[in-house]
């Protein structure tokens, strides 16, 4: 039972804790993306599609990335080019993505009423880890994407913070115009961020999809990109921390399914507002930008 | 001034429509039959007229608040948890009115329904004044809280007497809003939504504060230092913003649901703010805005039904009005009609709005 809870945990995680790797390099280069759902979206319902069609998950894998990293092109277009408020922006794309995938859905699976099924990514037992008592289910004993999203987390640190390129990506999320004097491309860096975030929520999506549902159901990401967006803060912009705030997510996500399962009295609800509530106490106790990066939120223009 | 508004917002429309045509094109619908069928659904006929305008009565509520809020700079994501816990509010307190006269009992629905907003959106307000918080986030975190506080209300304390389905137990009759042209669905709400609509005008560009506002929505630093008092005006204007998607919320429990379901909002908070862009944010112009939006809605129903075309191809139109009207408002727009235009005359920098520069 605990075994179950705590597996079921790191898979509910995962997704989430891909999309918020993706949106920590977007915010740490200054850009705050709200589409990020929009991304999620696009990348579960494309994955799913094309997987379907061609009966490849790696193909799959592939369109799901593809799909919300074209989100983000859209959105780098608006953000970083024309400069355009990037709350707006994310938004609208967010509601772009309901809608077309929504259309899609309709068009290719509604009327033939056929099942939509794809076969689940299988899971892997990491040899003897597996093993171990309670961790090694709970741990050792999941598809690919899992074991990707966990090493993602230390590689993104080191990115971020031992390597000149993610100095640069910093450099441009803290202070642009310094950057820019510096002869750092300004533009170059937030595109390389908002496509890499895109390819990150994307995979997120697809794992909804491919690794965790093996079917598609409008708007199936239900909000799971703007959770990334709370755990970057609950995370502090920590890799790590954004790693233990997804699992908080994803523990009250499969609390949910496991208090349903018992029958028990206690409202789930309670645990599914619960993080939600726990990103607004940090925030009201720590405040807000102290771990933000400087200029987030604020659209660069050359001068 | 106001022409050129119009045109740039019939313009995205109209560019919005050509790019969903293609798109209806590449599935293989007929684009002329899907908007035949989607003026029909919208207009066709007298229930069909009036539904429009019953679907635009909550989009009036929410785009007020996010046009008062975005006039200020204040990125208010949260008009749909806003107008939930507004519904909540007035929900829980709706089955207790029996005994109070109708225009009380509607007065006292209505209030409850403005506090529960106000609380959600000053909330917010209060993290940003005080607490130096993006109100982004937290308006968008307040949204899931309402949606799971909604969800547990209906299956816990407020659940009907039989407890068969997650729904609230009816309101009193005595709080049902006054309803006209039965069986037809418009009711007071919409004027309430208009008298509304014009007490923002009047706020936003005939009083002090509403300058103040609309000062601190160009430049926040620039307003502080000038001695308008920022913190203390986001506060209010978050609670104020709250408060009337909160009265959303509390019309569409009074005069459609009667009681509380489990999905209260189809994201008319999210819809508001193609709505309020529409209209430039300008709260008359909500109204109209609006009722295009209203029509969108009831009619892309019927393109459903008639067309087998998903009634979600009226959310990729909100989003590429949305996203054309951003494009429209940068100056690198302003130059390119500038070269296209063979009679250059000059263009004003203040059509550059504040939406490109916050």
């Amino acid at each position: 039972m605990l075994e179950a809870f705590l597996s079921s945990s790191i898979g509910m995680a995962t997704p989430v804790l891909l999309a918020a790797i993706g949106e920590l390099l977007v915010e740490e280069s200054g850009i705050i993306n709200i589409g990020i759902e929009g991304a999620m979206l696009s990348g579960a319902f494309f994955a799913l599609a094309v997987a379907y069609f061609s009966g490849s998950t790696a193909l799959g894998l592939g369109a799901g990335m593809a799909a919300g990293a074209a989100i983000n092109a859209l959105l780098a277009v608006l953000v970083i080019n024309l400069a355009v408020n990037q709350v707006v922006a994310g938004t609208a794309l967010d509601i772009f993505a309901v809608g077309i995938t929504g259309v899609f859905y309709r068009k290719f699976f509604g009327i033939t009423g056929k099942a939509f099924i794809v076969p689940l990514i299988p899971k892997l037992r990491l040899g003897p880890l597996a093993d171990i008592p309670l961790i090694g289910p709970a741990l050792f004993h999941h598809n690919f994407l899992v074991y990707v999203t966990i090493a993602l987390v230390p590689a993104t640190g080191f990115l971020l913070w031992r390597t000149r390129y993610g100095l640069s990506l910093r450099a441009a999320g803290e202070r642009p115009e310094a950057a820019d004097a510096l002869g750092l491309d300004v533009y170059r860096l937030r595109w390389q961020a908002l496509l890499a975030s895109g390819v990150l929520a994307g995979l997120g999506g697809a794992y909804l999809t491919l690794a965790y549902a093996g079917t598609f159901v409008e708007n199936i990401s239900a909000g799971r990109g703007y959770v990334a967006l709370a755990v970057v803060i609950l995370g502090r912009w920590k890799p790590w921390g954004l790693a233990a705030a997804s699992v908080l997510f994803g523990a009250a996500m499969a609390l949910q399914f496991g208090l349903q399962a018992l029958g028990t009295t206690i409202p789930y609800q309670l645990f599914l507002a619960l993080p939600y509530a726990l990103t607004l106490a940090v925030l009201a106790i720590v405040g807000g930008q102290a771990a933000s990066p400087s200029a987030l939120g604020e659209p660069y223009r050359r001068p | 001034m106001i022409v050129s508004s119009l045109a740039r917002a019939l313009g995205a429309v109209v560019l919005a429509a050509a790019i969903v045509a293609l798109v209806l094109l590449a599935l293989g619908a007929s684009p002329i039959g899907a908007f035949v069928a989607l003026a029909e659904g919208a207009f066709g006929n007298w229930y069909a007229l009036t539904d429009t305008v019953v679907k635009a009565t909550p989009l009036v509520f929410t785009g007020l608040a996010i046009s008062v809020s975005f006039s200020g700079a204040l990125w208010n994501i949260g008009a749909d948890g806003q107008l939930v816990a507004g519904a909540i509010a007035a929900g829980a307190i709706g089955p207790w009115l029996g005994g109070w006269p109708r225009p009380a009992a509607i007065a006292i629905l209505l209030a409850a329904g403005a506090a529960g907003g106000a609380l959600w959106g000053g909330i917010c307000g209060w993290l940003r004044a005080r607490r130096d918080t993006n109100e982004v986030i937290s308006t968008i975190m307040m949204n899931f809280v309402a949606a799971q506080l909604l969800s547990w209300s209906v299956h816990g304390p407020l659940i009907e007497a039989s407890r068969a389905y997650p729904a609230s137990t009816p309101i009193a009759e005595s709080a049902h809003m006054y309803m006209f042209f039965s069986p037809s669905r418009l009711n007071l709400g919409i004027v309430l939504a208009i008298a509304l609509a014009v007490g923002c005008y009047l706020f936003l560009f005939k009083t002090a504060a509403g300058f103040e506002l609309r000062a601190m929505g160009r430049n926040r630093r620039a307003a502080t230092f000038f001695g308008i008092p920022t913190a203390r005006l986001t506060i209010l204007i978050l609670t104020v913003s709250g408060a009337m998607a909160g009265i959303g919320g509390a019309v569409q429990v009074s005069a459609i649901t009667h009681r509380l379901y489990e999905k209260m909002s189809p994201g008319w908070g999210f819809e508001a703010i193609a709505v309020a862009l529409v209209a430039r944010l300008n709260p008359i112009g909500i109204i109209f805005s609006s009722l295009l939006f209203g029509a969108l809605d009831n009619g892309s129903q019927a393109v459903q039904r008639g067309q087998g075309v998903s009634a979600e191809l009226v959310q990729v139109i909100q989003a590429l009005v949305i996203i054309i009207l951003l494009a429209f408002d940068t100056p690198m727009f302003d130059r390119l009609r500038n070269s296209l235009s063979a009679a250059a005359r000059p263009v004003s920098r203040t059509t550059t709005t504040e939406l490109s520069d916050a």
